[in-house]
């Protein structure tokens, strides 16, 4: 227990949190680049899974996508993107985390979409809607419950892999347990352990704040429709 | 900017090398050993700790709540967090890997074949409780058979998330292919280990993604008419 001691006084000791490559540097880097793998997720995800929605099609294609991205090691993508076209850099660390970051946004905007009631969907049709009128006022409304779970998913999931970037010296809250494990565990465990809290910490965090995003935006009447939705995010995220 | 010199002052870097593959042939085997016994082990763990786990939770309703947030909670903590808790109080090594591997593996079968159990069918259920069947010879009996496609479900869920968890194992020096992943990109950037390394993890998750699935075939036969 000496160790967690240890980490309390870590954690204690103001310099470590804001000298150069402190815990604030940190914590920033770990941020930015999550921040910028889930909006780049939500930029290819979105609009394909909401169309495939649509239109119908494509839903073996995005079960086998979540399939497939779950079998990939995170450790192999942030080591070889650098090494491609792409080059060394914060880039290649944010489309490392992107790629795994679409599979619930994808699926989620697919499910969304098709959830939907049939009978409102033939009313809109009556009532003259083009498709892309019908997607737009009546599909994408009615997908926000799952947008949204899709989205809490995505985040929470890049948030915990971001720690991992520090593998390839990508920046971010590994860094400081990389750096506890370097030092050897008899020098480096208060370390190791307070890295460990800190980077457990933001994941329940943003896990717990987007929780209540997730709430506000959902309009009152769709909240029961919300807890399906999350069931079946899981779902979909599980590839059940 | 050093970096970006060594990297193209190798030329010969190419992405897959038959020559390596042969000259290290006997790390690469012994990677891929230890990678596929870690997995076997943790999933078998898993699973002979998740089962009665989820079966406690289907008879007695009032623990589902509990043991599905405690599971959503653990799941939310990244790996390499879990790492940094365990890892100084288990040492450096394999206990670690499993350790931590084996968590994430229960909460996934746990989640699968609870699922799995509360989609027996109520009318049979009361058929079978008509037929004089008591609690434990219907579990045996009824409901974990057709609660068969959710458990392995989850197994199969579970063993490929654990074949490419493992890899993170290289924080504690034992992630298997991993090991080789890592020591690729250390040695300056040697793409043949690197690609060697990540070729083998996603064909070694196929592949008793494979076996799983074959064994859900002949244990589940009166699914397999049915279009799945």
């Amino acid at each position: 227990m000496n160790h967690f001691r240890d980490a309390v006084i870590w954690l204690n000791d103001p310099l470590n949190w804001t000298n150069p490559g402190g815990v604030l540097d940190r914590l920033g880097e770990h941020l930015t680049i999550s921040a910028l793998a889930v909006l780049l997720g939500c930029l290819v995800a979105w609009p394909i899974g909401l169309w495939l929605g649509h239109t119908g099609r494509g839903g073996g294609g995005v079960l086998l996508i979540s399939n497939v991205t779950l079998a990939i090691p995170t450790l192999a993508l942030l080591t070889i993107l650098p090494l491609t076209f792409i080059g060394f850099g914060r880039l290649a660390v944010v489309v490392a985390l992107a790629v795994f970051a679409v599979p619930p946004l994808l699926a989620n905007a697919y499910t969304g979409v098709r959830q939907a009631d049939p009978e409102a969907r033939d009313a809109a049709r009556g009532m003259g809607l083009s498709g892309g009128q019908l997607l737009r006022r009546v599909e994408l409304p009615l997908a926000v419950p799952y947008l949204a779970a899709g989205f809490r998913t995505a985040a929470v999931q890049v948030v915990a892999t971001a720690a991992l970037a520090s593998f390839v010296n990508g920046g971010g809250l590994g860094q400081i347990i990389r750096a506890g494990f370097g030092l050897d565990i008899a020098a480096g465990g208060g370390q190791i352990i307070a890295g460990g809290v800190l980077v457990a910490g933001l994941a329940l965090l943003v896990e717990a704040a987007l929780a209540l995003v997730e709430r506000a935006v959902t309009p009152r009447p769709l909240r029961r429709a919300r807890r399906v939705a999350n069931r079946r995010a899981a779902d979909a995220v599980a590839g059940g | 900017m050093s970096l970006r010199l060594s990297y193209l002052a190798a030329p010969g870097n190419p992405w897959f090398s038959w020559q390596y593959v042969r000259d290290n042939s006997d790390t690469i085997l012994a990677a891929l050993r230890d990678h596929t016994w870690l997995t076997a082990r943790a999933v078998l763990i898993a699973a002979v700790v998740a089962l009665p786990l989820a079966v406690a939770a289907y008879w007695f309703r009032s623990l589902a709540g509990p043991v599905l947030a405690v599971s959503g909670v653990l799941y939310t903590i990244p790996s390499l967090a879990l790492f940094a808790f365990l890892g100084p109080t288990l040492g450096i090594g394999a206990v670690t890997v499993l350790t931590v591997v084996v968590l994430y593996a229960l909460l996934v079968i746990v989640r699968n074949a609870l699922a799995g159990l509360n989609q027996v069918p109520p009318e049979v259920l009361e058929a079978a409780e008509g037929m004089g069947y008591g609690r434990w010879r219907r579990l045996f009996r009824i409901e974990l058979p057709l609660a068969l496609p959710g458990i392995l479900t989850g197994l199969r869920l579970a063993t490929v998330s654990t074949v490419a968890l493992v890899t993170v194992g290289v924080v504690v020096g034992r992630g298997g292919l991993g090991q080789l992943i890592f020591a690729g990109f250390q040695n300056n950037f040697y793409k043949a280990e690197i690609m060697t390394g990540t070729v083998l993890c996603v064909l070694l998750a196929l592949v008793l993604d494979l076996v799983l699935a074959g064994m859900g075939r002949l244990l589940t036969p009166w699914l397999r008419g049915r279009a799945s």
